[in-house]
C-alpha cells in the first residue's frame, strides 16, 4: 500500500461518507486536511529524487494488461501539491450549502489527484472523467445563470469536453496499439515509455498521433479554437466548481501531454506542421483571448477568459521541447493553478455581498475591505506576472527556455511566437488592472457595501496566496522537485 | 443431473405452470411467481454444479448439443436473467394487473421459463435446424409475452407489430438456411465451416445465404436496418418483458450470431472478407441509427431502446473483428463480456422504470424531474446505471465498449471506429440529460418514493455489480477465457 492510494481515496471515502450522511462540513474539511498533509509529505519524502516514487500495482486484468497503478514524479506531486491546496481552499468555501457541493468538490478533487497520480492510462483517463461528470452536474444544477441558460451552458461543456475525451481516448488507444509491443496489449506508462524508447516511431506517424492527442488534451485545456466552452463554464459554475475545474481539473489536458504525449512521441510536437498548428493555436489563445478578455464588463467573464488565455503560455513552454521551459510551464500550471483558484474564490464571495460583478457598477471597495482588497492584489498581480510570485518564475522560465539557442536575424518561428506571446503579458496588466482599479479604488458606488470576510473564511484565501509567495520569492521548492529532465 | 435434464425440467414447470393457471384459475399470482422463482433458482444452482462437458449429456443428444464455455456463459446468464424478470414481474405485478382482460398474470410467470429454457438451448445448438427451433420457442414465447397487456393500446400495437415483423424474420431465416443448406449441403456449423473452406463450394449461393440467414437474425438483434421494430415494441411491452427481450432475446440473438460467424467466418471462409465488410458497415450503422435518434426522446423507455440498438450496433463490429491478435479475449468472449456488463445496467435501468411505474408515475422524462428529491438512493443506482450504459470509466460499461474500441483499432477498421466513437459520445448526451432531470430541483414539492425491501436489495446487487465488473473485471476474464478455447472451431 502507497501513500498516494491513500490520497486518491481519501476524498471518494469522504464523499461517500457524505452522502451516507457524515457531517458533511467536518467530514469533507477533515479528509482534505488530512490529504494536505500526506501530500505534503510525500513531497518532502521525493525531495531532490528522481524517476517515479511511491509505486504500487493491482492488476485487475492480465490481457490487455491494466493495473491500479500508482506512482508518482516531480511534475505529479508538484500537482498532487496544487489539487490538495485548492481543494482544501474551495471546501471551505462551501457554506450553508447542500451537501451535493461537499459530494462534487470531493469527487472533483480526488478525481483530479487520481489522474496525476495514478500511472496507467486507463485510470489515468478514467479518474479524469470521473471528474468531469461532478462538473457538469454542479454547472447544470446550481450554476448562477437562469435554469435554461445554464444548462446551455453546461451542455456546451459536456459536449466539447465529451468530444475531447473521445479523441483523447483514440489517441491513446492508438499509443497502446503502437507502442504495446509483443503480443500483448498493455497500459501501463511505463512500459510504454520503455518501449517507446525502444523502438521510436517514424517522425510523421507520431505527428500525426501527436496532434491528435494534442485536440483531445487541447479541448480539455481550452486549447484556441476550442476554447468557446471554458469562460461561460466558469462564469457560471457555483464557486468551489470554478475554484477546482479552473484550477486544477483543466491542468489535466497539459499533465498529459507532459506525462504521456512529450515522452512517448518526442519526435511528434516537433515536426513542422504540428509545431506551425500549435503555435498558431496558442497564438490565439494569448492574443486573441487576450483581446477578448480586454472587452470584458464583468469580473466573471475577465477571470474566466484571461485563465483562457493562459493555458496559451503553457502551451508554449509545451511546443518549446527544452527542459527550461518545460519545467517553467509545470511551475506555471501550478501557479496558474493557484491564483485562478484564489481569484474566483475572491470573485464569488463578491458576488455572494454585492449581487453584482460588472465593472460599471462597482468602485471603492478596498476602503470598506482593505484585506478582501489585499488578497485580491495577490491573486490580480500573480496573474499579471509580478516578479515575487509564482507565475513570474514560469513565463520567465518559459520565454527564455525558448531561445536558449537563438541567431539574431534567423529566429525560428517559436522564437517569433514568444515575442507576439510577449504582448500578452501587456495585455494581461491592462485587463487585470482595470479589473483592480475599477473594482477596489475610485468613487465607491452607491448602495454597494462590503465588508471583510471574518478571519475564519480569509484562511483558505491566506493560504493560497502564501503559497504563491513562497513559492515566487523560492521557485527552487518546486523546481527541486524536477531534477531529472522531463 | 446433465444440463439437459435441467433445460428439459425448466420447460416442464413452464407448461405446468400454464396448465395450474388454467385448471386452477382461482390461484394467486403470488404463488404462481414464486413458485416460478424458486423453479429458476433451483435450476441455476443445479446448473453450477452440473457436470459443464458434453460428454455428461445423454447420448441421443450429444450430435446437437454441445456445452463449450460460450454455452456454459449464456446458459447461466439466460438462467439469471430470468430469475431476475420473473421479479421484476412480481414487483410490477400491482399495474400490470390493471391492463390484463381478467386483471391476472397467469402466463407472464410460465411463459418466461418457456423463454430460459430456449435461450440455454440455443446456447449449445450445434446446427441451424437447433437454431431455429429453439429460436421459434423464445420468439413465439414473446409474441404473447409483450402483447400481454392486453388492456393497453401501446402494448396491443407493439404485440401486433412483433409478431408480424418476428414472423416476417423467421420467414427470412428460414430462407436463409434454405439456401446456405443448398450451397454447402449441410445444416450443423462444423459442416458448415468445412465447406466454406473448400474452394470447390459455390461462394456467390453461400454469400446469398449468409447474407440472408443475418437479416433474418439481425431482425432478431435489432441490427440496421432491421431496427424499426425496436422503439415501439419496447416502449408497447410491460417493462419487465421490455428488460427480458433487451437482456435476454439480444443475448439469444447475439450468442446464435456468434455460432454462425464462427463458421462463416472461420480462417480459410472462402466468404470471410465479405462477411466481416458487411457486419462492419452494419454495425457501424446500428451504433449510429440507435444513438442519434435516441438524442431527440422524451420517453425514457424509448430512450433506452433506442439505446439498446446502439449497443447491438457494438456488439456486432465486436464479432466482425474475430480473434484479436493481441488480446486474450476472441470476439466471442468481448461479445460475452459486453453482454455480462449490459445485463446488470440495463435490468437496473428498467427496474427503476419499473418502479416509477408502480408508484403511479409515467415513463416521460419529465417524470424523472426531481427523483433525486423523492428518493436518493433510487436515484444514485439509475445514475449508475445511465453511467455505466454511457461507458463511464471505473463502471462495467465502460470496459466493454473499450474492448470493442480496441479490437476495432487492431484490426484498423477505422471508418466503423469513427461511427462508433460518435455513437458513443452521442450516448453521453442523452444517457446525461436523463440523469441532470433527475437531480433537477424543479419540481420539489413532489411526495416520496419508497422502495420495499427486496427492491433495495435486488437494485443494489446489480449497482455493486456494475461498479465491481468496472473496477475488477479480472474474474469475469478469466471465466471467459477458460471458455475461449473451447470457442474456437476445432
Amino acid at each position: 500500500m502507497s501513500v498516494l492510494e491513500i490520497i486518491i481515496a481519501l476524498p471518494l471515502l469522504a464523499a461517500l461518507a457524505v452522502w451516507l450522511g457524515a457531517p458533511a462540513r467536518a467530514a469533507s474539511l477533515g479528509a482534505t486536511i488530512v490529504n494536505l498533509i500526506l501530500v505534503l509529505y510525500a513531497v518532502v519524502q521525493y525531495g531532490g529524487k528522481t524517476g517515479l516514487a511511491f509505486t504500487c500495482s493491482h492488476p485487475i486484468l492480465e490481457n490487455p494488461a491494466l493495473s491500479f497503478a500508482v506512482g508518482a514524479d516531480g511534475t505529479s506531486l508538484i500537482l498532487a501539491l496544487l489539487t490538495a491546496l485548492v481543494m482544501l481552499a474551495a471546501i471551505w468555501q462551501i457554506e450553508d450549502r447542500p451537501n451535493i457541493f461537499y459530494i462534487s468538490s470531493l469527487l472533483i478533487g480526488g478525481g483530479a489527484l487520481g489522474a496525476f497520480l495514478t500511472t496507467d492510462v486507463f485510470f489515468i483517463y478514467a479518474f479524469h472523467e470521473l471528474a468531469l461528470i461532478p462538473t457538469f452536474l454542479m454547472i447544470a444544477l446550481h450554476g448562477r445563470a437562469e435554469p435554461a441558460q445554464r444548462k446551455a451552458v453546461a451542455w456546451k461543456a459536456t459536449i466539447y469536453l465529451g468530444a475531447g475525451s473521445l479523441v483523447l481516448l483514440a489517441g491513446l488507444a492508438w499509443l497502446v496499439l503502437e507502442f504495446s509491443g509483443g503480443s500483448k496489449l498493455t497500459f501501463d506508462l511505463e512500459a510504454l515509455r520503455n518501449q517507446a524508447k525502444l523502438t521510436p516511431l517514424p517522425d510523421a506517424k507520431q505527428a500525426q498521433i501527436f496532434f491528435l492527442l494534442l485536440l483531445g488534451f487541447g479541448s480539455l485545456v481550452s486549447l484556441f479554437p476550442f476554447h468557446s466552452w471554458a469562460a461561460p463554464a466558469y462564469a457560471t459554475a457555483p464557486t468551489p466548481v470554478a475554484m477546482l475545474h479552473s484550477g486544477v481539473l483543466k491542468k489535466f489536458g497539459l499533465y498529459g501531454l507532459i506525462r504521456i504525449a512529450l515522452p512517448l512521441l518526442p519526435q511528434g510536437a516537433h515536426v513542422e506542421w504540428v509545431q506551425t498548428a500549435l503555435i498558431w493555436m496558442l497564438l490565439g489563445n494569448i492574443l486573441v483571448m487576450g483581446l477578448v478578455t480586454i472587452h470584458a464588463s464583468r469580473l466573471d467573464d475577465t477571470l474566466a477568459n484571461s485563465s483562457v488565455m493562459h493555458m496559451g503560455y503553457i502551451f508554449l513552454g509545451i511546443a518549446s521541447g527544452s527542459d527550461l521551459a518545460l519545467k517553467g510551464a509545470v511551475i506555471l500550471m501550478f501557479a496558474h493553478g493557484v491564483s485562478i483558484a484564489l481569484l474566483f474564490g475572491l470573485c464569488g464571495r463578491m458576488r455572494n455581498q454585492l449581487g453584482t460583478l460588472e465593472y460599471n457598477k462597482l468602485g471603492g471597495l478596498a476602503t470598506h475591505a482593505p484585506a478582501f482588497t489585499v488578497l485580491f492584489a495577490f491573486g490580480a498581480f500573480a496573474s499579471i506576472g509580478l516578479p515575487g510570485l509564482t507565475n513570474f518564475a514560469g513565463e520567465v522560465m518559459i520565454f527564455l527556455g525558448n531561445f536558449t539557442d537563438f541567431k539574431i536575424g534567423a529566429l525560428s518561428s517559436l522564437q517569433w511566437a514568444v515575442i507576439f506571446a510577449l504582448w500578452g503579458v501587456v495585455m494581461s496588466a491592462v485587463y487585470m488592472l482595470r479589473a483592480y482599479r475599477s473594482i477596489f479604488h475610485g468613487s465607491p458606488a452607491t448602495g454597494l457595501f462590503m465588508i471583510d470576510p471574518a478571519l475564519s473564511q480569509r484562511v483558505p484565501f491566506i493560504l493560497l496566496a502564501t503559497t504563491l509567495l513562497i513559492t515566487g520569492c523560492c521557485p527552487s521548492l518546486l523546481l527541486n522537485l524536477m531534477k531529472s529532465a522531463l | 443431473m446433465s444440463v439437459f435434464t435441467i433445460e428439459a425440467g425448466l420447460a416442464i414447470l413452464g407448461l405446468a405452470l400454464l396448465l395450474v393457471e388454467a385448471f386452477k384459475p382461482d390461484i394467486s399470482r403470488r404463488t404462481l411467481g414464486l413458485t416460478a422463482i424458486a423453479g429458476t433458482v433451483l435450476a441455476l444452482v443445479l446448473f453450477i454444479f452440473a457436470p459443464h462437458d458434453t460428454a455428461s449429456l445423454p447420448g441421443f443428444i450429444q450430435p446437437w448439443h454441445q456445452l463449450d464455455g460460450l454455452a456454459i456463459f449464456y446458459k447461466g446468464f439466460a438462467l439469471v436473467i430470468t430469475i431476475l424478470v420473473l421479479w421484476l414481474t412480481l414487483e410490477c405485478a400491482p399495474y400490470l394487473t390493471r391492463f390484463t382482460l381478467d386483471g391476472k398474470l397467469g402466463e407472464m410467470f410460465s411463459l418466461p421459463l418457456l423463454v430460459c429454457a430456449g435461450m440455454m438451448w440455443m446456447a449449445s445448438a450445434r446446427d441451424l435446424v437447433t437454431v431455429f427451433v429453439s429460436l421459434e420457442l423464445v420468439t413465439v414465447s414473446f409474441y404473447v409475452l409483450v402483447a400481454f397487456a392486453r388492456k393497453s393500446a401501446f402494448s396491443l400495437e407493439a404485440g401486433v407489430k412483433y409478431l408480424i415483423l418476428g414472423a416476417l424474420s423467421t420467414g427470412v431465416l428460414v430462407y436463409g438456411i434454405a439456401w446456405i443448406y443448398g450451397a454447402t449441403g449441410t445444416m450443423s456449423f462444423d459442416g458448415i465451416a468445412k465447406a466454406l473452406a473448400n474452394p470447390a463450394t459455390g461462394k456467390t449461393a453461400a454469400l446469398f445465404g449468409a447474407a440472408v440467414l443475418l437479416c433474418g437474425l439481425g431482425f432478431k438483434v435489432a441490427a440496421a436496418p432491421f431496427h424499426m421494430w425496436v422503439p415501439d415494441v419496447y416502449q408497447g411491452a410491460p417493462t419487465p418483458v421490455t428488460a427480458f427481450l433487451s437482456v435476454g432475446s439480444k443475448a439469444a440473438g447475439f450468442v446464435v450470431l456468434t455460432r454462425a460467424l464462427d463458421a462463416f467466418m472461420a480462417p480459410g471462409s472462402i466468404i470471410g472478407s465479405e462477411i466481416q465488410a458487411l457486419l462492419l458497415v452494419v454495425g457501424a450503422l446500428t451504433a449510429l441509427l440507435g444513438s442519434l435518434p435516441a438524442m431527440f426522446q422524451t420517453s425514457v423507455k424509448r430512450l433506452l431502446a433506442y439505446s439498446s440498438i446502439s449497443h447491438a450496433g457494438y456488439l456486432i463490429l465486436a464479432l466482425a473483428c474475430r480473434e484479436s491478435a493481441r488480446f486474450d479475449l476472441s470476439s466471442g468472449g468481448v461479445v460475452a463480456f459486453y453482454l455480462a456488463t449490459y445485463l446488470p445496467m440495463t435490468v437496473l435501468g428498467f427496474l427503476g422504470l419499473g418502479i416509477m411505474r408502480a408508484n403511479g408515475l409515467g415513463e416521460d422524462l419529465k417524470d424523472f424531474t426531481g427523483l433525486a428529491k423523492r428518493n436518493p438512493l433510487l436515484a444514485l443506482l439509475m445514475t449508475l446505471s445511465f453511467a455505466s450504459l454511457a461507458g463511464l470509466p471505473l463502471t462495467a460499461g465502460f470496459l466493454g465498449k473499450l474492448f470493442v474500441f480496441l479490437g476495432l483499432a487492431d484490426h484498423g477498421c477505422w471508418g466503423a471506429l469513427s461511427c462508433a466513437v460518435i455513437a458513443a459520445a452521442t450516448g453521453f448526451y442523452y444517457y446525461f440529460k436523463t440523469v441532470l432531470a433527475m437531480y433537477s430541483t424543479e419540481g420539489t414539492d413532489v411526495p416520496a418514493l419508497t422502495l420495499s425491501g427486496a427492491t433495495k436489495a435486488v437494485a443494489g446487487a446489480l449497482a455493486l455489480v456494475i461498479v465491481i465488473l468496472g473496477v475488477y473485471p479480472k474474474p469475469l476474464q478469466g471465466v471467459l477465457k477458460a471458455g475461449h478455447t473451447a470457442v474456437v472451431l476445432k
